[in-house]
């Protein structure tokens, strides 16, 4: 088993307000096997038993599937390797001697709660404004009471495999929400259940992507290349042809 | 209270229709339609362009017949200057939105590599989008506003008098700084059409897995030919034993 020596350059902020700056830790002995997460509990470990404040970062299920792991690691959002969210990175990655950066999601809508932790409630707000379809619970309903067909279903399924991690966001050159809100206006387009607020829903969820202070998109596809889930840029496509029919239905992009 | 969010929050017909190029994706569809508009301008700028090669003749009376469209063309002419400053406008409004949204910077940042369409291209087209703009103005005022009849460039066409804008053009590419200057826009031009068009296409909500390769290839082609086509003419002329 091959142990790698690092130098860790890694964006500590005490608070939202607090000013930040990259601080540099060497460690030492991290084995290939680790997950990147993993690397840096035994950071971590490390910064308490020297009585250091230990680095601040998000995780949960630390299987690629919540979205709320999320790490900027050499300048790429979610680190080197396609298609994988930064728990399901790995130090074969690297190589022994590499120097590491790791910095935090930035985007003014995404502020910095401690460390490498943004605060990504901006993506709820805007999901509360549409991203659902309003279906009164009860017991569950036959899966094939509503035929679809398999195209329209595979595209529904790509765009609803989201995790909502906000990659999209801190890779976009110009901090758009582009990819992710797509991902949830087209999630509906295709199914029948999101038609009835197929109108509201777009004119309204990208007027709260407007007010969160997300940049506009400039077409760099910057955010389907470091989409853990692969979500094609396809989607903003289809999100514009949505918004123009609703506006131009509506009379006006105010619902 | 539902009825009286309702009343207040109710704009008027025009500032609801307004409302819809207010918000990110609006500007982008004016940016794009307004982009294409000026391609397509160029395709014909271009075509009658390379009618100087065919000779002065061939030039003036190109020239010649385009101004006797006399009312027609001050029309188009209006809506080519209001598609341009719709595209600058709106180009302008969109760059500095997004210039804002990142206020602390990364220190570290690169491109993940396919299938990002990131580049130079794409980066830079504020900047090179600027120069076009200023150059344009100077180009129209060196050419369409430059000296005339009355200040000598004349000539006949078929017995009937006419500006001799073969002349104009002739003389100001001979002089080094204007050929090399105009020859550098149009490489910039190049640069700015080589993301702008397809990135039209997909601001106006066209994408489609088969045909978005081509049109990203076609936007390519046609930057290359926007470049070496309108570079073409300065370096000719510069180059060539023409006389006025
Ligand atoms: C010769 C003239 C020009 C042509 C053919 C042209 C063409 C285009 C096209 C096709 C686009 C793509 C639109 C889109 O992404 O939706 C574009 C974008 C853009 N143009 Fe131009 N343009 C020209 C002049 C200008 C000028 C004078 C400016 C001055 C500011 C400018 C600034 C921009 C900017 C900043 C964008 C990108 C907007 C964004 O980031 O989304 N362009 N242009």
């Amino acid at each position: 088993m091959s142990k790698m020596n690092l130098t860790l350059k890694i964006w500590r902020q005490a608070s939202a307000n607090a000013p930040g700056a990259m601080e540099t830790y060497p460690l030492a002995d991290v084995s290939e096997h680790m997950s990147f997460l993993e690397m840096l509990d035994v950071l971590n470990e490390k910064l308490i038993k020297e009585g250091k404040e230990p680095v601040e970062f998000d995780y949960d299920c630390r299987e690629g599937i919540c979205g709320t792991c999320g790490l900027v690691i050499n300048g790429v959002a979610h680190g080197p390797r396609k298609l994988t969210a930064t728990c399901q990175l790995h130090m074969r990655e690297f190589k022994n001697g590499d120097t590491i950066t790791i910095e935090p999601w930035r985007a003014n809508a995404f502020p910095v709660i401690k460390d490498l932790v943004v605060d990504r409630t901006a993506f709820d707000r805007i999901v509360a404004k549409g991203g659902y379809v309003s279906v009164n619970t009860g017991s569950a309903r036959d899966a094939n009471e509503t035929p679809i067909g398999k195209e329209d279903a595979d595209k529904a399924f790509d765009a609803a495999t989201c995790i909502s991690c906000g990659a999209c966001v801190a890779a976009c050159p110009n901090a758009s929400a582009s990819l992710f809100v797509s991902a949830k206006v087209s999630q509906y387009t295709y199914l029948p259940q999101g038609h009835p607020e197929r109108e509201r829903r777009v004119l309204k969820m990208v007027s709260q992507m407007d007010d969160e202070g997300f940049g506009n998109c400039s077409n760099h596809g910057e955010c389907e290349a470091v989409c853990p889930k692969g979500i094609s840029i396809q989607n903003i496509a289809i999100m514009r042809r949505e918004y123009v029919k609703a506006a131009l239905k509506t009379g006006s992009a105010i619902v | 209270m539902q009825q009286a969010e309702k009343e207040t929050a109710k704009p008027g017909p025009l500032a609801s229709v307004l409302s819809i190029f207010n918000t990110t994706i609006g500007q982008k569809i004016i940016t794009g339609l307004t982009g294409l508009g000026l391609v397509g301008f160029l395709v014909g700028h271009l075509a009658g362009n390379l009618t100087l090669f065919a000779g002065s003749e061939a030039f003036n009376s190109y020239a010649h017949k385009l101004e006797s469209l006399g009312f027609i063309l001050y029309a188009v002419e209006l809506g080519l200057l209001a598609v341009f400053v719709f595209h600058i406008v709106f180009a302008i409004s969109v760059t500095s939105h997004n210039k804002s949204a990142r206020k602390s910077k990364y220190v570290d940042s690169r491109s993940a590599g396919k299938p990002s369409r990131k580049s130079i291209s794409s980066q830079t087209m504020i900047y090179t989008g600027i120069i076009l703009g200023l150059f344009t103005i100077i180009h129209v005022w060196m050419f369409k506003f430059g000296p005339g009849m009355a200040a000598g460039y004349h000539t006949d066409l078929h017995g009937l008098p006419a500006r001799d804008l073969y002349r104009l053009v002739v003389e100001k590419f001979k002089n080094p700084w204007i050929m090399g200057s105009y020859s550098a826009v149009m490489l910039l031009l190049g640069v700015h059409v080589r993301h702008g068009f397809w990135s039209a296409f997909q601001s106006l909500g066209a994408y489609h897995p088969r045909y978005t390769p081509l049109i990203y290839t076609l936007g390519i082609l046609i930057a290359v030919l926007f470049a070496i086509g309108f570079l073409a003419l300065p370096v000719y002329i510069f180059f060539a034993p023409l006389t006025a």
